[in-house]
């Protein structure tokens, strides 16, 4: 993949806030980083407030944040518990709310391990076994730049109406850059490591477990993360369209039905929920590929 | 006589990368080291030392000719034949405890016991306080040592190491050599050094093996008759300096003669 995940790293790794001086240096990081982004989304929030107070933001179109928040029962209504395609809005209140994001959460974790296990399975296979390399590859390289969203229809068409579309979306976008990533990393090995393996004497599967596998894992996971909005964004217009459920038929709903407060109600849910997926994917790198500093996607 | 501990038999490598002509880095190259015996081998650049290394370790094959190792066919990679390379190479995700432990953890030995060596070997090597550390967070002299440790824990015969002070600074170097001499006469293992550097080559060898350029031979075969620890200020040390800078000088000039002729 050409995409430097250095920079990326950078970017979402917070580490734009300098050194501090001494005294709990960790907590006063995080501290100084909350206030910097509640200062940024302060701001964001008061230049649309102003533009409405002034008269320039008409409240029906782009309603400001505090009108979309005020009717939240009312919002909520909208919101269903049943995981039904075509169901009518049965006003569930906050459960329907908390399981219309889980089925669409759920959807895209499913899509995301999918093409993350298999997307590597895959790598391996064309990195390891020439047959598979030769035969498969140019097929790779011909599907993967094709995006997501095309892949609709034949989502569609081939598992009709319901979940499944939806998470293979999400496994679609994660899928082919995964196993391009596996590709490329496995062929950058550093290959000391390899032959510090073999004159230890371990076997080839010992190699894969133990040390191939870690030296890419974190670019691997560089790939996910940054792959990760596409993800969201797919699994939103499959269920705009094609599924009937979750957080993308209610913006679709809202949408037809000219309902500005739901929209941005379910857009600033959105926008909470992938911001949490990024932060819990970030958790996850550090718990588990705690060799990594944060800023550095690669392996040395 | 003793059996030696590593005996190369008239060995050659041709390299051939695709695409491009055949790479002739080691041509009839013979050579004994003995058991417990510090080797340096020193040589113009390219001449095939790494090459040599690599197929002691068993890593590559040879294009002819055989080695041997205590009067067994080298066929295959072997922990007997530890290989250092100029980058420590540990592995980022194992703590240095861990990655001293990882040869043991292969071979199947249980947990307590293969980190009780491991941290043996590390005090020895002077890691003692460092085992929980991730490889980046020690410097470049104590990854190499700990590299050291990887390797001993294993009990080689043979401990081959390519420029391994290279990326060291001067200061770092001159502790390392010591530091180095003092684990070989610990573990009696057979060193094969490669370098660079005349002034290492005549601070640690037992004997130096001068290569010529490419294809790699052996050119001359010079003991170094002083008692270690070796200062330089020794007049002898100044002429044994004097004749490798000859020696190597003679060969640099060849390599740089047959590149321009290419
Ligand atoms: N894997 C390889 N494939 C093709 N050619 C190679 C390979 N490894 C080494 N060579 C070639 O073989 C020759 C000898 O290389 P080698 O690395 O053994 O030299 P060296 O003596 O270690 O040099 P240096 O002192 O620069 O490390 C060089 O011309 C090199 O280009
Ligand atoms: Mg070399």
């Amino acid at each position: 993949m050409s995409i430097s995940t250095k920079s990326v790293a950078t970017l979402f790794g917070g580490a734009g806030v300098g050194r501090l001086p001494s005294g709990s240096p960790k907590l006063r990081r995080h501290l100084v980083g909350i206030g910097w982004g509640m200062a940024s989304i302060g701001l964001f929030t008061a230049i649309w407030e102003i533009l409405w107070a002034i008269g320039w933001a008409n409240p029906l179109l782009l309603p400001p944040p505090h009108l979309f928040l005020q009717d939240i029962p009312g919002t909520l209504g909208y919101f269903s518990q049943k995981n039904i395609v075509g169901a009518k809005a049965a006003g569930n209140g906050v459960t329907g709310l908390l399981l219309t994001i889980l089925w669409t959460t759920s959807r895209v974790v499913l899509g995301l391990a999918l093409g993350f296990v298999l997307g590597v399975a895959v790598g391996a296979m064309v990195h390891y076994v020439r047959m598979v390399r030769n035969l498969l590859l140019p097929t790779i390289l011909l599907l993967a730049p094709i995006s997501p969203v095309a892949w609709l229809p034949v989502a569609i068409f081939v598992f009709g109406i319901g979940d499944v579309p939806a998470i293979f979306l999400v496994f679609i976008t994660v899928f082919f850059a995964i196993v391009l990533s596996t590709v490329a990393q496995l062929e950058s090995v550093p290959r000391n490591y390899l032959h510090v393996a073999r004159i230890m004497g371990a076997t080839e599967a010992q190699t894969f477990w133990r040390v191939t596998l870690p030296a890419i894992l974190p670019s691997l996971f560089m790939t996910l993360r940054l792959n990760l909005f596409a993800a969201w964004m797919v699994v939103l217009i499959a269920e705009a369209v094609g599924v009937g459920s979750g957080l993308g038929q209610i913006t679709s709903m809202a949408r037809a039905t000219f309902n500005a407060k739901l929209v941005f109600f379910t857009m600033a849910i959105i926008g909470v929920l992938g911001f949490l997926f990024d932060w819990g994917l970030r958790y996850i790198q550090g718990r588990m590929l705690w060799w990594v500093a944060p800023g550095q996607g690669g392996s040395k | 006589m003793t059996r030696p501990a590593v005996s190369i038999k008239n060995v050659a490598k041709t390299w051939t990368p695709e695409g491009r002509p055949p790479v002739h880095a080691l041509r009839n190259l013979s050579l004994d080291v003995m058991p417990g015996e510090f080797v340096v081998l020193l040589g113009p650049s390219g001449c095939g030392k790494s090459t040599l290394l690599y197929m002691i370790a068993g890593l590559e094959g040879t294009s002819g000719g055989v080695i041997e190792q205590d009067g067994a066919f080298v066929t295959e990679p072997s922990a007997e034949r530890g290989l250092i390379f100029q980058e420590a190479s540990l592995f980022p995700w194992l703590t240095i405890l861990d990655n001293v432990a990882f040869g043991l953890s292969v071979r199947g030995v249980p947990v307590a016991e293969r980190r009780a060596v491991a941290a043996d070997m590390l005090r020895k090597v002077g890691l003692g306080d460092m085992m929980e550390k991730k490889p980046d967070e020690l410097s470049g002299g104590m990854r190499q040592r700990a590299a050291c440790a990887r390797a001993l824990a294993m009990r080689p015969k043979v401990l081959m190491m390519d420029e391994p002070f290279a990326a060291l600074d001067v200061q770092t170097r001159s502790k390392m050599q010591d530091f180095l001499l003092q684990i070989w006469r610990d573990s009696g293992a057979s060193v094969i050094l490669v370098t660079h550097s005349i002034d290492e080559a005549i601070a640690l060898a037992d004997r130096v093996v001068v290569f010529t350029s490419r294809p790699g031979q052996v050119k001359t075969i010079v003991p170094i008759d002083l008692p270690r620890p070796r200062p330089s200020r020794d007049p002898r040390y100044h002429e044994y300096r004097d004749m490798f800078t000859e020696l190597l000088a003679d060969e640099v000039d060849r390599a740089f003669a047959e590149q321009e002729v290419v």
